[in-house]
């Protein structure tokens, strides 16, 4: 009876996952979405106390939950809205290192299972292993305590040994059956470990989104394959739908900076070009606050071009009080978001959205491209690689091709930029030397403050 | 679980998947992978279970990490998750109220 109770939970847990997920994919019902998927995760959780298969330890497992869930109870609470992906890539290395952890705790008992079984234990274990390293590497680099890129002759067979090295391993073990020493286990996982380190090493922060979101699938697959071991279908349903849509989710991101994934993956930005980047001719030149102030006051229409700069500056609420002067003054403002400015897909619209910027007034790429030539002035704040030209005209840049906010076009370009160098991808930007361009140093926010005082003088 | 049920059941998640993100906008790309960095949380579960029946030090000690991280997944994912999506809803009243 107890058995049907806990099947029938998971089932319901696993339709309100599913049906929550669908809810979370259209803005007017996403909140309820992650509160059904809540109920569900809830009644699912508390159900599994009662599962015939747990004996023991029910303290231990009650610390766990309560310590593991106290903490990311208060730094979820705590951060920062710019600082989302990062914590985002936190809490899925969590899942990732727990999918192993079950992994290991199957494997370390070695009691016989069948071929299938076990293969997908190993399977798992090693993805999740990938996914909980991974991210870990991914959280360090976006949180700034690890900087730049780790590259070295080779390293691409470097990693590829690593790898094959622990797939031969894991092999072995589904080979062996119960028989293999404890030892190739910790080496199995060891070797894991140390390829999501390597792999996620060489990837510069500008890719960051989509190995995130890879991360992400790649753990949901884990988990599907863990719950196909424990025989647990709500594991194994929720774990599989994730994997599959964040795979999808990976292939639109890396679509929308025209690199496939094993190019993300495997090359490393800046490697791509094969000869010289053309020499960027002309100068840079400044321009004043005050003037820049003047020049939108009397524009008929303006463009925002937000990017990760305006994220670290949290300059984002001073941006919509400087658009909300000039939409009195009689000016039409838009916002032109890149699907891949910033850190994460759509990490512009939350920040926009957290402001309290309409939706209506914010667009995609393709919805605003072919306006900018009737734009007078277009005001880029904190982007860099998103909106230069070499992406469409130098086939030696190592972002050519990838589609771009055609802002050059504008009859006046301003850049918000804090300093004169390279961006977080190290390529120099045409843009900033075109001649209908203007630069105007200085922090986001500080800029946007500048902005705003004097817009209200005029 | 039966060899061709658990296939079943793996080939409908999967489109399951593929189908509720092919008609999401750009704008709710990143709560929507926050949310589904939620769902997988449901490794807590399975750590649950695989923390229930371990013997001895070594197994306790893996199945208690795998609560602990589970449960940070699943908590920390609920918490991030609806932060952002409760911006959305403010922002949308606001212009309703324009």
């Amino acid at each position: 009876m107890m058995d049907f109770i806990i099947q029938a939970t998971y089932f319901i847990g696993a339709l309100l996952f599913i049906l929550g997920l669908k809810q979370m994919s259209s803005p007017v019902t996403a909140r309820r979405g992650i509160i059904w998927a809540g109920i569900g995760m809830v009644m699912a959780v508390l159900i599994t106390y009662f599962h015939h298969e747990i004996h023991h330890n029910y303290i231990w497992m009650t610390v766990a939950i309560a310590i593991g869930g106290v903490i990311a109870y208060i730094s979820g609470k705590k951060v920062a809205m710019t600082d989302m992906p990062q914590m985002i890539a936190l809490y899925n290395g969590m899942g990732g290192g727990a999918a192993a952890a079950i992994a290991a705790v199957e494997l370390v008992k070695q009691e016989p299972m069948s071929f299938t079984i076990q293969s997908l234990a190993v399977v798992g274990a090693l993805i999740g292993t990938v996914a909980f390293s991974g991210s870990l590497i991914a959280f360090a680099k976006l949180q700034g305590i690890m900087r730049g890129v780790i590259r070295f002759p080779m390293q691409q067979w470097t990693n590829a040994l690593v790898f094959v090295l622990a797939a031969t391993l894991g092999l072995a073990i589904v080979l062996s059956g119960t028989q293999y020493a404890m030892a190739t286990l910790i080496m199995f996982f060891v070797l894991a470990l140390l390829f999501g380190v390597m792999m996620t090493i060489p990837i510069g922060g500008a890719d960051m989104p989509v190995v995130i979101s890879l991360y992400n699938a790649l753990t949901g697959l884990a988990v599907g394959f863990e719950g196909f071991v424990l025989g647990n279908p709500a594991m194994m349903i929720a774990g599989i739908v994730v994997g599959s849509a964040g795979t999808l989710l990976t292939q639109l991101m890396a679509k929308a900076m025209n690199r496939p994934i094993s190019n993300v993956l495997f090359s490393n930005f800046g490697d791509a070009g094969s000869g010289e980047a053309a020499a960027v001719k002309g100068s840079m030149k400044e321009i004043d606050a005050t003037d820049v102030a003047v020049m939108m006051a009397f524009a008929e229409k303006v463009i925002i071009v937000p990017g990760y700069g305006m994220a670290v500056a949290q300059a984002q609420h001073k941006v919509w009080e400087l658009t909300k002067l000039l939409q009195e003054k009689g000016v039409t403002v838009k916002f032109a978001i890149h699907p891949v400015a910033g850190r994460m897909p759509g990490h512009m619209n939350v920040l926009l959205a957290e402001a309290g910027v309409p939706y209506d007034i914010i667009y995609d790429l393709d919805e605003i491209n072919d306006e900018f030539p009737t734009t007078d002035v277009v005001l880029v704040i904190g982007a860099n690689d998103v909106v230069n030209p070499a992406a469409r005209n130098d086939p030696n840049s190592p972002i050519y091709g990838m589609p771009i906010l055609n802002v050059d076009y504008a009859k006046n370009v301003i850049v918000v930029k804090r300093g004169k160098g390279t961006g977080f991808s190290g390529i120099e930007n045409q843009l900033f030397f075109a001649d209908n361009t203007r630069m105007l140093y200085g922090d986001a926010q500080a800029v946007a403050n500048e902005l705003v005082a004097s817009l209200k003088e005029l | 679980m039966e060899g061709f049920v658990a296939l079943y059941i793996f080939m409908l998640a999967a489109v399951t998947g593929y189908e509720i993100i092919s008609k999401v906008p750009v704008i709710l790309h990143t709560p929507l992978m926050s949310g589904s960095n939620f769902v997988h949380g449901i490794v807590l579960v399975g750590a649950m279970v695989a923390l229930g029946h371990a013997e001895g030090t070594v197994q306790i000690v893996i199945g208690f990490a795998a609560v602990l991280l589970a449960a940070g997944n699943a908590v920390g994912g609920y918490v991030v998750t609806e932060r952002m999506l409760e911006m959305f809803k403010s922002s949308k009243d606001k212009k309703e109220n324009k």
